[in-house]
């Protein structure tokens, strides 16, 4: 309560009448939700089907799902504008997925994940001007303008992969170094389900189980790899049992505190040291695969307004908040200009930052020291490759 | 146009650098460093950034094949695998998305015309994919596989080394995959950055038992893959992926065969060979054109056209009569293709069939005089091993 009112007479001036009721309201501070009950393969007991949610945790879920949504977005009509260019894949529809993972896991857990990775990258701890920034291409972005979309990375996170299922072997050697440095730490290596038909996934499987190792596998399935949907390109589209003797979970991607519940069971089972398990999270994304998708050939648009409608995350969340009284749309609703706020900033940020300068295009290439030329496209342009 | 005038600003500077200056001091043991230092009195044109282009020389219409149709190079593909489909009966096109079309709709109609199961979806595998085709051809169908871009064909290089490339041999010629043939968008796009640009040819060409063929234009796309897909050794075709829609010519409708293994000399010429395969050759086109222009240089233009197995009499032959090559491709320079052809030619040149005459730039008239074998040595030398790489910046 005092808080609150602390809050208000630290506010700012313009903030209209209505900040002074919203501060006086009593919310509460936590309420307690039901949730969709996972399927289980392999296991006696899954994830509690009820959850607390504290206020705070609430507003922080709701503002990080509407930063990620937001960056989507203002990345849509970056690339629209030309701005971004390259390839781009968004993940709006898909938030309850990140931002629900990363209130399961702690900071010092490792994440990978393959080129749909923009939400990955904000939650795991990158601002959005970096995030923007390297998708523009400018040097203030978080791999220097030289990454792109599909190659983000920030720390305990791996990226950010193009090649779809090569991060998978991948994300087993990370958490085989989890195991081997003894500090209780797990792995979540993410592929979608496309991806859950590629070979090395099984390899990886194989590898995990067999040496006990702390991996949470992750499958977002969105029900389409690129424009196929799952019934067209898998023989079992239950892709939580695809780990066959790995256990499994199927869980609501696009319930966060399902996400959330899931997640803190599935890291509890890997730290206990009973080895790998597989999460299979049933998500929906809103945009086409990439920007050169219109994402409405394989599905219709009576399907995506249907999600929308119904099972849109953040909305979800939203929903329940307001009706138990943990926040009000009020609160919410300036929650959501705060966010505009920042990705308007961003966006500025991302378009006026230079460019990298021509000198780092052979940078990196190796470790080396000293400093080494690399030929370009003929062999008389020189680039310096420093490390 | 910055790229192609790249090129030709560097047969300009070579020039100008002036027979005597680089050339003296590459007298003595090889190539010196000092040879290759050179170019930091022209560093700062050098590494501006260059925009590339480059313009499509369509061939002019063919009249031996009968009928002809507008086509880019994608429909040219089509038309090439609807004619296999429709010859024969055991053809069937397997790959991602090739059922709606494709996602360069190189497969566009041929599911409606010919049925689910001739041509259908795989799903995300590729070494599956690879493998799953060596199967069908070994079977003696015909499988006509697509990857759906070079850069993903990975997971398949051990299938296709290790499997398709050695089945004739290892089985005593009782089986064989010849009727297996992988096509594959290749090549720069100019976005496509690290995973939808590259040009893999280099790889593959290290492997005896496959063949590897890229075409430059529709009309030569679908001789070529009509060949590949008849030819009884399994083939990858890849397809510049650039020349989708930008290359239009006029094809003919009806199937016609152009033989693997047999370079094209495009364009006679006396002063020096230009070999290139799929989209450069349209670079070194127009640079030649510049050349002769410019320079009073006069280029002959080969389109390899096969990587594998290449022609060398033909190449070896141009250089008899030039005594200078150049060789441009989009991959690497280190272990890129240019390098075989080089270090082939040049063997040819020590064993006397390619003679050691090469002639002298002379600054003044821009005319050629005789000279020493020294010089002449080194300048094969010079012109030898060159890669170029289009750079883009925004396009």
């Amino acid at each position: 309560m005092l808080a609150a009112v602390s809050r208000v007479l630290s506010g700012v001036a313009q903030k209209p009448a209505s900040r002074v009721l919203v501060a006086s309201r009593h919310f509460a501070n936590d309420a307690t939700f039901e949730i969709k009950k996972c399927d289980l393969h392999r296991l006696e007991e899954g994830p509690p089907v009820t959850t607390v949610l504290t206020r705070e945790d609430g507003l922080k879920y709701y503002r990080m799902m509407q930063t990620v949504r937001r960056m989507e977005l203002k990345a849509d009509q970056l690339y629209k504008q030309k701005i971004i260019r390259g390839f781009c894949h968004l993940c709006d529809g898909q938030e309850a997925c990140c931002v629900g993972l990363e209130a399961g896991i702690n900071p010092t857990d490792h994440l990978i994940t393959a080129y749909r990775a923009h939400g990955f990258t904000f939650t795991r701890g990158l601002s959005v001007r970096e995030i923007l920034a390297e998708l523009t291409g400018r040097r203030g972005g978080c791999a220097k303008g030289k990454g792109g979309s599909m190659h983000m990375y920030a720390k305990n996170f791996y990226g950010g992969n193009g090649i779809v299922g090569a991060q998978v072997p991948l994300g087993a050697g990370i958490a085989l170094a989890c195991k081997y440095n003894g500090k209780d730490e797990v792995c979540l290596t993410l592929y979608g389900d496309g991806a859950a038909n590629q070979g090395q996934i099984f390899e990886a499987y194989n590898m995990a189980a067999l040496w006990k190792l702390p991996c949470i596998f992750i499958c977002e399935n969105n029900r389409y790899g690129m424009g196929t949907s799952v019934e067209r390109a898998a023989a079992s589209t239950d892709y939580y049992k695809r780990g066959d003797f790995i256990p499994g979970l199927r869980v609501d991607g696009m319930d966060i505190l399902c996400v959330r519940e899931a997640t803190k069971f599935a890291a509890a089972y890997c730290r206990s040291g009973k080895g790998p398990i597989l999460m299979e999270l049933q998500t929906y994304r809103y945009h086409g695969h990439s920007m050169s998708d219109p994402g409405v050939s394989y599905r219709t648009r009576e399907e995506i307004q249907e999600v929308r409608s119904k099972s849109d995350p953040i909305m979800l969340l939203k929903d329940r908040m307001v009706n138990s009284n943990l926040a009000s749309v009020e609160e919410l609703k300036e929650i959501d200009v705060e966010v505009r706020k920042e990705i308007e900033d961003a966006a500025q940020f991302a378009t006026a930052d230079p460019e990298p300068p021509l000198e780092e295009l052979g940078y990196h290439i190796y470790c080396n020291d000293p400093p080494f030329e690399v030929r370009g496209a003929n062999q008389w342009i020189k680039f310096k490759s420093i490390s | 146009m910055a790229a192609v005038a790249a090129f030709a600003g560097w047969l300009l500077r070579l020039r100008a650098a002036g027979a005597d200056g680089p050339w003296r001091r590459l007298c003595g043991a090889g190539l010196s460093r000092g040879f290759l230092q050179s170019a930091s009195a022209y560093g700062a044109a050098a590494q501006r950034r260059q925009v590339a282009h480059f313009t499509f020389q369509p061939d002019p219409e063919p009249v031996e094949y009968g009928q002809t149709q507008k086509m880019n190079l994608f429909q040219a593909v089509t038309s090439a695998l609807d004619n296999s489909l429709a010859k024969d009966p055991t053809a069937v096109i397997f790959g991602e998305d090739v059922a709606f079309g494709g996602v360069f709709r190189c497969t566009v109609g041929l599911r409606d015309k010919y049925g689910k199961d001739r041509v259908f979806n795989t799903p995300l595998c590729e070494q599956g994919i690879v493998g799953f085709g060596i199967g069908i051809a070994v079977t003696g169908a015909t499988a006509i596989a697509e990857i759906q871009f070079a850069d993903y064909i990975f997971p398949a290089f051990d299938q296709i080394v290790n499997e398709a490339a050695k089945y004739r041999y290892r089985s005593g010629d009782l089986f064989n995959c010849g009727s297996l043939t992988i096509r594959s968008p290749w090549g720069c796009v100019g976005h496509g950055a690290l995973y939808h640009s590259q040009s893999p040819e280099a790889f593959f060409a290290h492997c005896p038992g496959i063949k590897v063929v890229v075409p430059r234009s529709p009309f030569q796309a679908k001789g070529l893959l009509l060949s590949c897909i008849e030819d009884k050794n399994p083939c990858i075709f890849f397809e510049p992926k650039i020349l989708y829609r930008a290359a239009v010519e006029q094809v003919p409708v009806e199937p016609y065969n152009i033989p693997l293994s047999q370079a094209e000399v495009i364009q006679e010429g006396s002063d020096v060979t230009l070999v290139a395969w799929g989209t450069q050759v349209h670079v070194i086109r127009e640079v030649a054109a510049m050349a002769q222009e410019k320079l009073g240089v006069s280029c002959e233009v080969i389109d390899l056209r096969t990587i594998l197995p290449w022609d060398v009499d033909t190449v070896c032959k141009s250089v008899i009569k030039t005594g200078r090559l150049l060789v441009s491709h989009e991959a690497p320079l280190t272990g890129g293709f240019a390098s075989e052809i080089s270090s082939t030619v040049q063997y040819y040149r020590t064993q006397g069939h390619v003679p050691n005459k090469a002639k002298r730039w002379n600054l003044k008239k821009g005319l050629l005089q005789g000279s020493s074998k020294e010089n002449g040595h080194l300048l094969l030398k010079m012109f030898c091993m060159t890669g170029q790489r289009i750079q883009r910046t925004k396009c």
